[in-house]
């Protein structure tokens, strides 16, 4: 008899845990395909820790909205002198880490020296490059001194790579990460999950859930059975774009399609005989048909693209008419360049499926024109080892994710080796132009230069496509850059 | 012929005539994707729908039989040319050095996962459907060379072995002469059984994207191209997968019927 009453006390009381579980929820669980190699955002080029911890945990001089657009964050305000060479910075009063420390200049002076220092193993060094020296006048006023005019600097300052440590704590820092943001770190079971936990001394507005759990599945049919069984509340950037449908088809799931930084193309080895031929570079742009790819590959999410640059920038010039779908041109641009019979070539592909998938779709219709290509499909590490590293390759596909990155093709030793001393000039010039009108000339003539010269084949802006519960708002729609940035994300009731 | 043997039979005939066919001819192009026509249910025109690709499925499994019965075949041919000679030779020399050293080798190969050394060698060598040829031809040799051997021994000791002996033939000539024919049926049906072994392997490294690479169509790889996409159109999971349950149940059953029919007394001594 007692037993009895027992378990019916027992039963009452979880059904009113249960219900008071599901009246308020508090904590938000977040699935991410790629788990952090460690927790320093200031030393690795992982995007994984960057989605943790950017302004959940650390954050910069100056900081990247939802929109991309670049605002204060650690940083007051700032004055630029009117040479464009000094900055000088206003911190924040009353900023403390997250082990009771008080933010100050120094902490700028010494995480700044840190990222530029000859042996910074940080991922962005160029993003320091121009830094002439970093000085703390007094507690909460920074001055940098440029070596010359630059019109990004803020923008620089903004990325998860910039982010200011304290060298009270940055022994551990790859372990256990203090920062100023408004979460603080709480718990990593490595290969599974990390916990955030809300930081209640955060100087802006406090962050409305309490906790914060990065679940990481890599599997995207593990990721799909998560979602459904409501095990995470949200998938950043969903694996498998194939299944989005089946999200958008039901009520308690919202997929989000926004834009992301990553061009993705088709890599061509510009040194290699017969790329080394613009018209075969032209011709292979005109075999791809972009809709089909992104239809059969990314099941219609993606933007398609005609240059290196994201179409959301104000900036973006439109050029995907210029290397538009016409097999029987591709055929004729073969012909004139002594290559009516076709060739064959190699196509190394690394592991995501817009690569795998859109391989199999480009060497169908490369085949159309007379191209033979060998697929390989690679892991990542045998990627970077022949394609990356080695430059042995003819073909590949990948998505370049890193913001305004077209400064890659005046580097002659990037993998796919374009070498042109006037875009070069180009790109050298524009690091110093700090006009705004310039800047938007000179990028624009920058896209047409990579695009009239076919050096890759551009095929789709990357669409960032996240399955968020219903219920939850505020997660953002877009990636400026790498970051889930959780602090204004809560539950509607 | 027992009913098992038919039904085996004439199940691997339909995939080998498959295969055969499509060298020549198959209802649509497998190597032509048609976006606009992806994922079709199985209709009239597209018996078993069509993929991600808008490629014809009934095609592709026809294509695919080629790969996997390829692929398996000279897997089967790899262990036998090597696995049959080394038995024979050991059981020659039985209880020497050398039978030590092939049997012990053997034991190695056995001993390891073949699936890991499958994936290794095509790490090395790169994916593509001659390594998963050799990977699992290799993983055969030990299977045959120890099925000869062990029949072999019991060989040696019959009477007509020791007249030939004692008429002056090398050892090498009798296991030739005399010792081989007499296990061809065990080796027959052992073959049939790794053929059927070697088609799953194949499916087996393509599924992770070790065996035959795109555009070559492979029941494996059709299957993991599926994967994700299961919920939204099931028949590309279900026909390769069939294709694959099908294969392999023809050639065991047509194993165990051989077995039956060549080896009358494992039939009177097992059951």
């Amino acid at each position: 008899m007692k037993i009895t009453r027992n378990l019916a006390v027992a039963a009452i009381a979880l059904m009113t845990a249960m219900n008071a579980a599901h009246a308020a929820k508090t904590g938000v669980t977040i699935g991410l395909q790629l788990e952090p190699p460690h927790l320093d955002p200031t030393s690795a080029a992982a995007g994984a820790i960057d989605q943790v911890l950017y302004s959940n945990v650390f954050e910069g001089l100056t900081r990247f909205g939802p929109d991309g657009s670049v605002g204060p964050g650690l940083a007051e305000s700032w004055k630029i002198s009117a040479d464009g060479c000094i900055y000088t910075f206003t911190l924040r009063e009353g900023v403390t880490f997250h082990d009771g420390s008080t933010l100050d200049a120094g902490d700028v002076v010494f995480s700044l020296d840190r990222a530029r220092a000859e042996d910074s193993t940080n991922a962005q060094k160029a993003l320091f490059e121009n830094i002439d020296k970093v000085e703390a006048k007094g507690d909460t006023t920074v001055k940098i001194t440029l070596k010359k005019p630059q019109g990004d600097f803020l923008f620089n300052l903004a990325w998860g790579d910039a982010v200011i440590v304290a060298p009270e704590s940055i022994e551990d820092i790859k372990n256990n990460p203090v920062g100023t943001g408004a979460f603080t770190f709480g718990n990593w079971a490595k290969g599974d999950k990390i916990t955030l936990v809300r930081n209640d001394d955060y100087w802006g507005d406090a962050a409305k859930l309490e906790s914060a759990t990065f679940k990481f599945i890599s599997e995207p049919t593990a990721a799909f059975a998560a979602m459904m069984a409501e095990d995470i509340d949200a998938f950043y950037s969903f694996p498998a774009p194939e299944n989005l449908a089946s999200f958008e088809a039901d009520p308690r799931f919202t997929v989000l399609s926004g834009s992301t930084e990553g061009e993705t193309i088709l890599s061509i080895n510009n040194k290699q005989e017969p790329f080394d031929n613009l018209l075969v570079r032209r011709a292979v742009s005109h075999a791809i048909d972009r809709s089909a790819i992104i239809d059969g590959a990314m099941f219609g999410y993606g933007t398609p693209i005609g240059t290196h640059f994201a179409p959301h920038h104000p900036d973006y010039v439109d050029l995907t008419n210029f290397s538009n779908y016409d097999p029987e041109k591709a055929k004729a641009l073969l012909k004139e360049a002594g290559l009516e019979d076709g060739f064959k070539t190699t196509l190394k592909l690394p592991p995501p499926s817009y690569a795998r998938r859109g391989g199999e779709i480009i060497a169908a219709q490369l085949r159309e024109v007379g191209i033979e290509t060998e697929i390989s499909n690679l892991e990542w590490a045998q990627w970077l080892e022949q394609v990356f590293r080695g430059k042995d390759f003819g073909l590949s596909i990948v998505s370049h994710t890193e913001p305004m990155d077209i400064g890659i093709y005046a580097r002659p030793e990037y993998y796919f080796q374009y070498d042109n001393a006037d875009f070069q000039q180009m790109i050298k010039d524009l690091s110093t132009e700090s006009d705004p009108k310039k800047r938007s000339t000179a990028l624009k003539k920058a896209q047409m230069t990579i695009a009239r010269d076919a050096v890759n084949g551009y095929l789709f802006q990357l669409a960032l496509t996240s399955v968020v519960n219903a219920k939850l708002k505020g997660i953002w729609e877009n990636a400026p850059t790498q970051a889930l940035d959780l602090t204004a994300v809560s539950w509607e009731d | 012929m027992n009913r098992n043997l038919t039904l085996g039979i004439a199940l691997t005939a339909v995939f080998i005539i498959g295969a055969l066919v499509s060298l020549f001819w198959t209802p649509f192009d497998v190597t032509k994707l048609a976006i606009s026509q992806k994922m079709q249910t199985p209709s009239a025109i597209h018996w078993f729908g069509t993929d991600h690709f808008g490629r014809d499925i009934f095609s592709m499994i026809m294509v695919g039989a080629q790969t996997s019965i390829a692929v398996a075949l000279v897997a089967v041919g790899i262990g036998m040319g090597f696995g049959v000679p080394l038995g024979l030779t050991a059981a020659a020399r039985k209880g020497s050095l050398l039978d030590e050293v092939i049997m012990r080798g053997n034991d190695v190969v056995f001993a390891f996962p073949s699936l890991l050394i499958a994936i290794l060698i095509t790490a090395i060598f790169g994916p593509s459907a001659l390594n998963a040829i050799i990977a699992i031809g290799i993983f055969n040799i030990p299977v045959f060379a120890r099925l000869t051997r062990g029949a072999a021994l019991s060989l040696w000791t019959q009477d007509y072995i020791l007249s030939a002996r004692v008429s002056g033939k090398s050892a090498a000539r009798i296991s030739v002469e005399h010792i081989l024919p007499n296990v061809t049926n065990l080796l027959i049906v052992q073959g049939t059984i790794q053929f059927s072994l070697g088609i799953l392997a194949e499916a087996a490294l393509s599924y992770v994207g070790l065996g035959a690479q795109p555009p070559t169509p492979s029941w494996g790889r059709m299957l993991a191209d599926s994967q994700t996409l299961i919920s939204l159109a099931p028949h590309m999971a279900l026909f390769p997968g069939f294709a694959i349950l099908l294969t392999v149940l023809g050639l065991n059953l047509a194993g165990d019927g051989l077995r039956d029919m060549l080896d009358p007394r494992l039939r009177r001594a097992g059951r």
